[in-house]
């Protein structure tokens, strides 16, 4: 025959296989909309949280305004040192006359009106009820004008009792300090985890699918004639996990520009790149992990529908390791069991992230936990391409994990 | 050994599942340039041998060779394929999927791209490119398989079931490229239920029970190997005429008229003297049985004698040798 090529040109590479089948998963998902839509939502619920941290900050963490009427004035500066002691921000405001001063605390312009003193004790005005930390700072003002004119009064100088006072202390040596965690980081660590968890949870389920989707379509039959089934399964997980990747970088990245621009997060920028980093290192390993996984085992079965019931106990291992590391982490940061279980593949792909971005994990165990991934990695290869390639051609009733290991 | 250039050949292949022994011992080959028919019933195992070919399954024992060299991986990719149960990704566009099982092949991303165009154009769905499979009628999804199977320029053609669920424009159509494919070098086999189709198109016919090739040839020479039959027409006789003639025996008799099949080796002028005899003969002409009649002979022969049966191909197949 004239047009009869040599057989070495319809050669195609290991590499290129892989990669055809990837970037058609990647162009495939990515138009999907369900795809389009949980990322957007993902990125509107992590700005909008940084965003609601942020009014909620300046709502209940404000200012407070105090106003003083006449002779009271001089009390002004003391108060607002006795509050900024106390953590307090207070603006302090003179104000004319008692009746207009009511008018504004009864309007909510002022927290509370000082209107004068009988004796050492202090008369306040405000709308509902005292607000703790004003009266706390408001007492300690007024004990400290007693304290200043009896001090005044047996010839001592308040201002120099005072400079002693505040130098007095105690100074501590921890012998073995427990790690501080930051409020804010664990807020940080908690959604850190949300976001691994749904992640995993959707790209797994995205690969157990789409393998069942070739099963039962038959168009693995198509495939196989040409490709060999550890490709199929190396690009489907390839070009899956880049899509899902995609998702956790662009979330992380609307997090950690909302967190900063809004200024709700008083984390550095480097601190906060790193729990980005992290997420996206961990995200990759637990994919891997977790895919490979879920396409052996979606090729068990033959329909859609059987899906859920193949996946279900590995699905579960994962919703445990989110759900015990959400439920402790953010209460007791510290907790050994958790510590111990998020060095095991299993979880840590969940529970590491969000441990990390808490902070104070020791070096040894964030070591121990990426090297018990990453050795995972070769043995799910065997296991999951073995249960993958027996399982794949063989439709109708679901195969036996058993079976399907053995058979060669 | 007659030259093997572009003839794919079956060589006692063994397939089997648990206790079901699905193929035993299959051989037949397909020369270049020829249509060949794969008939039998369902279970027969058809199926089983082509997806063997393909390497979707592995044999238990013996081995498929192209051009003499036992089918590798490699050449697997020059093998156009149609599965039974049709498969294409339901949800990806009709020239996206097309394009993407052509480059898997090993096509350049142009010379794919080409060659789904005029695949499209060649089987009528070129209007349906940017639509998804799934939104196709069925028959607009067979030409797609089809044309999945060709847009590779395949130096093989494997087709399970292709006329299956085509309307009779299609099966038009499916018929001149399976002729035309041949035509051009490539061995191709098929197989059908449709046994009128098959005595049309294909050059060869093989005939499976069991797992085992039990007639094999030119329809014509599997017409003829069957025992030998005529048909008398004798108006008014009483067909007990026929029944007294040594060696042979009567099948059907409606009227005057009577089918009668003869023993090996007994004269068929006998037949006729005996009927002259009887009366005034109208006709008398030796009867071939159509394909139909001989696929339900051969398929419905106990199973128990399945070494006779495979003896008997054998004598089919040397007899009727190859074009």
């Amino acid at each position: 025959m004239s047009t009869v090529r040599e057989p070495g040109d319809v050669r195609l590479t290991s590499a290129e296989a892989v990669r055809l089948v990837a970037a058609r998963e990647l162009r495939t998902r990515l138009r999907s909309k369900a795809y389009r839509i949980t990322t957007v939502v993902l990125v509107v619920l992590v700005v909008a949280f940084a965003v609601v941290m942020r009014l909620l900050s300046s709502l209940g963490g404000g200012e407070d305004h105090v106003g003083f009427v006449g002779p009271t004035a001089s009390l002004a500066q003391r108060v607002q040192s006795a509050a900024a002691a106390l953590g307090q921000d207070l603006r302090v405001e003179h104000v004319a006359d008692t009746r207009t001063g009511r008018e504004q605390v009864a309007d909510g312009r002022l927290d509370a009106l000082v209107t004068g003193a009988s004796g050492p004790r202090l008369q306040v005005v405000v709308k509902k009820k005292l607000d703790d930390k004003l009266r706390t700072a408001l007492t300690s003002a007024a004990g400290q004008a007693v304290l200043d004119r009896q001090i005044r009064h047996l010839g001592g100088d308040p201002a120099d009792v005072s400079a002693q006072v505040a130098r007095a202390g105690v100074g501590v040596t921890a012998l073995k300090p427990p790690p501080t965690y930051d409020p804010q980081r664990l807020a940080v660590g908690s959604i850190a985890g949300i976001l691994i968890y749904l992640a995993l949870l959707g790209t797994g389920q995205i690969v157990a699918m789409g393998v069942v989707e070739e099963k039962s379509s038959r168009v693995v039959e198509l495939l196989l004639a040409t490709i060999r089934p550890w490709q199929l399964m190396c690009g489907k997980v390839v070009g899956i996990g880049l899509v899902g990747l995609l998702q956790v970088v662009l979330v992380g990245a609307a997090g950690v520009i909302a967190g900063e621009v809004s200024g709700s997060l008083d984390l550095s920028l480097s601190a906060s790149l790193s729990v980005v980093a992290w997420l996206v290192l961990w995200f990759v390993l637990g994919f891997t992990l977790f895919a490979l996984v879920f396409a052996g085992l979606g090729a068990l079965v033959s329909r859609q529908e059987d899906v859920g019931g193949v996946i279900a106990p590995v699905t579960m291992l994962l919703v445990l390791g989110y759900v015990v590391g959400i439920t402790v982490l953010p209460s007791d940061p510290g907790n050994q069991v958790v510590a111990i279980a998020s060095l095991l593949p299993v979880f840590s792909p969940t529970m590491m992230p969000m441990r990390l971005a808490i902070g104070g994990v020791p070096l040894w165990q964030t070591l121990v936990s990426l090297a018990l991934a990453v050795g995972a990695v070769p043995l799910l290869v065997m296991l999951s391409g073995r249960l993958y390639r027996n399982g794949v051609v063989r439709t109708g009733a679901r195969v036996k994990i058993r079976d399907a290991l053995r058979a060669s | 050994m007659a030259a093997t250039t572009g003839t794919l050949e079956f060589d006692t292949i063994c397939k089997r599942y648990g206790d079901l022994l699905a193929l035993d011992e299959m051989s037949f080959d397909i020369v270049a340039g020829e249509v060949f028919g794969f008939v039998g019933s369902n279970g027969a195992g058809k199926t089983t041998t082509m997806r063997i070919a393909l390497g979707v399954l592995t044999a238990d024992s013996g081995e498929v060779r192209w051009d003499g060299v036992p089918v590798t991986f490699e050449t697997r990719r020059r093998i156009g394929y149609m599965p039974e149960e049709r498969g294409l990704y339901p949800r990806m566009r009709v020239g996206e999927q097309l394009v993407y099982l052509a480059r898997l092949h090993g096509l350049s991303r142009t010379e794919a791209e080409q060659r789904t165009r005029a695949w499209t154009e060649r089987l009528g769905v070129a209007s349906r490119l940017d639509d998804e499979v799934q939104k196709l009628s069925l028959g607009n999804q067979q030409r797609v398989q089809l044309a999945s199977a060709l847009v590779h320029d395949p130096r093989v053609l494997i087709l399970d079931e292709p006329f299956s669920g085509l309307d009779p424009v299609a099966v038009e159509v499916m018929s001149e490229v399976l002729r035309e494919k041949a035509a051009s070098g490539v061995p191709v086999l098929f197989s059908s239920h449709q046994l009128d189709l098959v005595e049309r198109i294909c050059d060869r016919v093989g005939i499976v029970r069991s797992g085992r090739m039990v007639a094999c040839g030119t329809v014509d020479d599997l017409r003829d190997a069957g025992p030998e039959q005529a048909v008398v027409d004798v108006p008014g006789a009483d067909p007990s005429w026929a029944s007294e003639v040594a060696g042979a025996t009567v099948i059907e008799a409606e009227g005057g008229r009577v089918l009668v099949q003869l023993d090996e080796g007994t004269d068929d002028q006998v037949l006729l003297h005996a009927a002259l005899a009887a009366g005034p003969v109208r006709e008398f002409g030796r009867r071939r049985p159509p394909l139909t009649e001989l696929f339900r002979h051969v398929v419905s022969a106990p199973t128990d004698d399945g070494a006779d049966a495979g003896a008997g191909s054998g004598d089919v197949a040397t007899a009727g040798g190859r074009r």
